[in-house]
């Protein structure tokens, strides 16, 4: 056993790390850096540019891509090593709707004509690509889902409502799941996977607020969206098996271990800076035991990391280990945005940024640590709720 | 980077899982637990012919020069057999010290012989008031020309019972909580002065309570340096916590098989009881619970223990971790057989038992959060204003 990179490995990693710390933009920093002191929205810019600059660079943008189509084929270490790096330099983290979803479902059942009207532009980060999978009643049990796509000569005309659509308001494409046979003796059997331009007529996007008053999601409306049929993936009623591609995929990072370890480090700083007894908090023993008790998690959780890319660079393949890195790695994410926000006491209540507030208040290290523990309720429930994920386990893993 | 054996430890692991399948069967393991002694002595000699007693020493006293996978090797089979012979205390602790602190003749003498099988040495350190404390130490050594002369009290030696030797920690300097000052003495068990008090444990290992009444031990039979031996005690204690983590993984792992298999053939409402989303659930998680226990042994087996504070670091987190590891799974594999779960005649109480007791050895969850938190959180860190909380 050996936990050691390589010697290419560190090369590599300094690579990296000299190349963030050269090209990645000191104005994406402070833009990013204002708008979270000031509680505002980050803009389609903010969360692009850093994508477009490592798309310019070698692929980087796609890290998990093959080089025939452009991406950087990074091995699952090199993989891991880049993610950290990037957590380390707080870089804005790489839309996963395009490189890591949309992307590798269009070069592996995608025909010619789409990989090169599509890739290109997903890996420079013109495009911006959102998800159309669940809808209002289609949450956990996806595959009751009822947005119809009927044919007619060479267009599927597509009705139906999608819901929970991140980032939808800055999108120019969608990848929806249809169901074309609504008949179909399963209902996994009739569903296909769908690329619908997000300027086609008929197609109405709604903001949803979350609870700390945010506007990440969306519900997208079709009413008689007319879709040429050559946007369809692979073949008709097939979209199933290539949505459960595409989760096999999404897997990469999952555990946000890097990010979560940065985190920790701020929640440290921070409880240096608060006071609690006439002493700072970080000396309080009942805040050191929740830091030393969520470091512990994060610890073990890197190792189970660690254990299942070595398991993938030996090309075995990780399977549902990646259920576990998501049930542990979003407990985590909930403990240290709940120990975020307990770490600022009273600065915890402004609610800032809003339309109602134009003064700030407090430190600037507290400004809506509050409104991340609120917004981060959602990791348990999305990408497969950890209720979900338990079931893939039970069954998959444990063979119940 | 990789989790793989070498060629040697995946010998090594087929050859213990052998012993623990063929030689030490759960009817086998029954017998000996209730023979007086609680070993059997054929097992401790069928180990010196495999080679087992050797895994951790020199090769230059004819031991096998592993490393602490090789350790965790054998004591997570073990630990799937709750194999009671002594292991851990006499090669992995008391046997540990001598190769670290023994000079040169003590090492050619004795370590052959604990290879051989013919000696057991185990140590003697703790004490009624020492709780997981090291260093508390008031049992006395005092010189008389050329002796010194040991009065105190030791608590709960595991495997003393059938040790030939003991390895006695007593002051010979300072206060009774300083960490200098205390010397390592190498007794026969038989000499005049040291009075036993054998009784099984309540996971069916056997301890003892040892009594030393003016003990004369020649200087030369010191261990280490005179009075400053704490450092050497702490890192074979650590190192013999990483053991009995890997046997805690190995017991883990049968627990939440076990449960499994249980909760799939157990049928209540005319249908296995593992139908129900409230055992798969739970089972679920007593299975991440278990990966998450492997996974940090990982962390400190590969840590690097030349370096102090990291090997104190990575051997807290590993035993504050697993320790909360052993109480969720063992719990609920006691839950999920419930009748079956609760008697003695079933293997499933065992196993808990066994996981609870290793999670007080050497210190329990509380302890070793105290330290890891000593070790991590002692500097005051100053603001950084570009650094925020960006989790995605």
């Amino acid at each position: 056993m050996d936990t050691a990179f390589s010697n290419e490995d560190l090369k590599f990693q300094s690579e990296v790390r000299e190349f963030i710390a050269n090209n990645y933009p000191k104005e994406l920093k402070d833009s990013i850096g204002t708008k979270r002191k000031t509680g505002k929205e980050l803009s389609r810019d903010d969360l692009m540019s850093w994508h477009k600059i490592l798309g310019n660079h070698n692929g980087w943008s796609a890290p998990g891509w093959p080089k025939k189509y452009g991406g950087a084929e990074f091995s699952p270490t090199q993989k891991y090593i880049f993610e950290q790096e990037c957590a380390r330099a707080e870089c804005q983290y790489i839309m996963p709707f395009g490189v890591n979803m949309v992307g590798p479902v269009i070069y592996t059942f995608g025909n010619d004509k789409q990989k090169a009207k599509h890739l290109p532009g997903i890996l420079s980060g013109d495009v911006f690509w959102c998800q159309g999978y669940s809808e209002p009643g289609s949450g956990s049990d996806l595959a009751s889902l009822k947005t119809s796509a009927v044919k007619e000569g060479d267009h599927y005309v597509v009705n139906g409502q999608k819901t929970w659509t991140t980032l939808a308001q800055h999108a120019d494409w969608i990848f929806c799941l249809v169901r074309t046979n609504p008949d179909a003796e399963k209902p996994q059997q009739g569903i296909s996977f769908l690329l619908i331009d997000m300027k086609t007529p008929g197609i109405t996007v709604r903001p949803i607020k979350l609870m700390d008053g945010s506007h990440e999601v969306n519900e997208t409306w079709f009413d008689n969206v007319r879709v040429p049929a050559e946007n369809l993936i692979g073949q008709e009623n097939m979209g199933w098996t290539y949505a459960k591609f595409l989760l096999a995929h999404e897997r990469s990072g999952i555990a946000g271990v890097a990010r979560s370890k940065k985190a920790l480090e701020r929640i440290k700083q921070i409880a240096s800076a608060e006071m609690s007894y006439g002493e700072p908090l970080i000396q309080d023993p009942a805040f050191k035991s929740k830091i030393a008790t969520a470091e512990l998690e994060l610890n073990s959780l890197e190792y189970t990391e660690l254990r299942t890319l070595a398991k993938d660079s030996a090309g075995k393949g990780p399977g549902p280990e990646s259920s576990l890195l998501k049930i542990k790695g979003t407990d985590i994410q909930q403990m240290v945005t709940e120990l975020a926000m307990e770490a600022v006491g009273y600065y915890a209540n402004p609610h800032l940024g809003t339309t109602l507030s134009n003064e700030y208040v407090g430190p600037d290290y507290a400004t809506n640590l509050s409104g991340s523990y609120f917004n981060f309720r959602k990791a348990s429930i999305y990408g497969g709720s950890n209720e979900i994920q338990r079931n893939i386990i039970a069954k998959m893993v444990l063979g119940l | 980077m990789n989790f793989d054996y070498t060629e040697e430890q995946t010998l090594l692991e087929n050859m213990v899982t052998s012993f623990v399948r063929d030689d030490y069967d759960w009817d086998t393991r029954c017998s000996i637990v209730k023979t007086e002694e609680g070993w059997n002595e054929d097992n401790w000699k069928k180990f010196a012919e495999l080679g087992l007693l050797g895994v951790p020493f020199e090769e230059d006293h004819g031991g096998l020069g592993g490393e602490a996978t090789d350790i965790m090797i054998v004591m997570e089979q073990f630990g799937k057999g709750l194999v009671v012979e002594p292991y851990m205390p006499a090669i992995i602790l008391a046997g540990g010290l001598i190769s670290k602190l023994g000079s040169l003749d003590q090492k050619s003498s004795i370590i052959p012989e604990i290879i051989s099988g013919d000696r057991r040495y185990v140590f003697a350190y703790a004490e009624p008031q020492s709780r997981f404390d090291l260093f508390d130490v008031k049992c006395s050594a005092t010189i008389d020309g050329d002796n010194y002369t040991i009065n105190g009290f030791k608590s709960v030696v595991f495997g003393a019972g059938v040790a030939t030797h003991l390895i006695i920690s007593a002051r010979t300097d300072g206060d009774q909580r300083s960490k200098s000052g205390i010397t390592l003495f190498l007794v026969d068990i038989k000499s005049d002065g040291i009075t036993l008090q054998n009784y099984p444990t309540i996971d069916e290992y056997r301890a003892s309570e040892v009594v030393i009444e003016n003990l004369s031990v020649s200087k030369e039979n010191i261990l280490g340096e005179l009075g400053n031996s704490y450092e050497a005690i702490e890192e074979q204690v650590d190192l013999s916590t990483i053991a009995i983590c890997s046997e805690a993984v190995g017991i883990l792992q049968v627990l939440k098989d076990s449960t499994n298999d249980y909760c799939k053939n157990r049928k209540q409402f005319g249908q296995p009881i593992s139908a129900n989303q409230a055992i798969q659930h739970r089972l679920v998680d007593m299975m991440i619970e278990y990966e998450q226990a492997k996974s940090i042994l990982y962390m400190a087996i590969t840590a690097d223990h030349s370096n102090p504070d990291e090997r104190r670091k990575a051997t807290s987190a590993a035993k504050a971790r697993i320790g909360k590891a052993i109480k969720f799974v063992g719990e609920n594999a006691i839950q999920l057989h419930g009748g079956m779960g609760v008697v003695d005649e079933y293997m499933i109480s065992h196993f808990f038992k066994r996981a609870t007791m290793i999670g007080i050895l050497f210190g329990n969850v509380d302890f070793h959060m105290k330290r890891y938190i000593d070790l991590t959180q002692s500097n005051i860190q100053s603001i950084n204003e570009d650094d925020g909380i960006n989790l995605s």
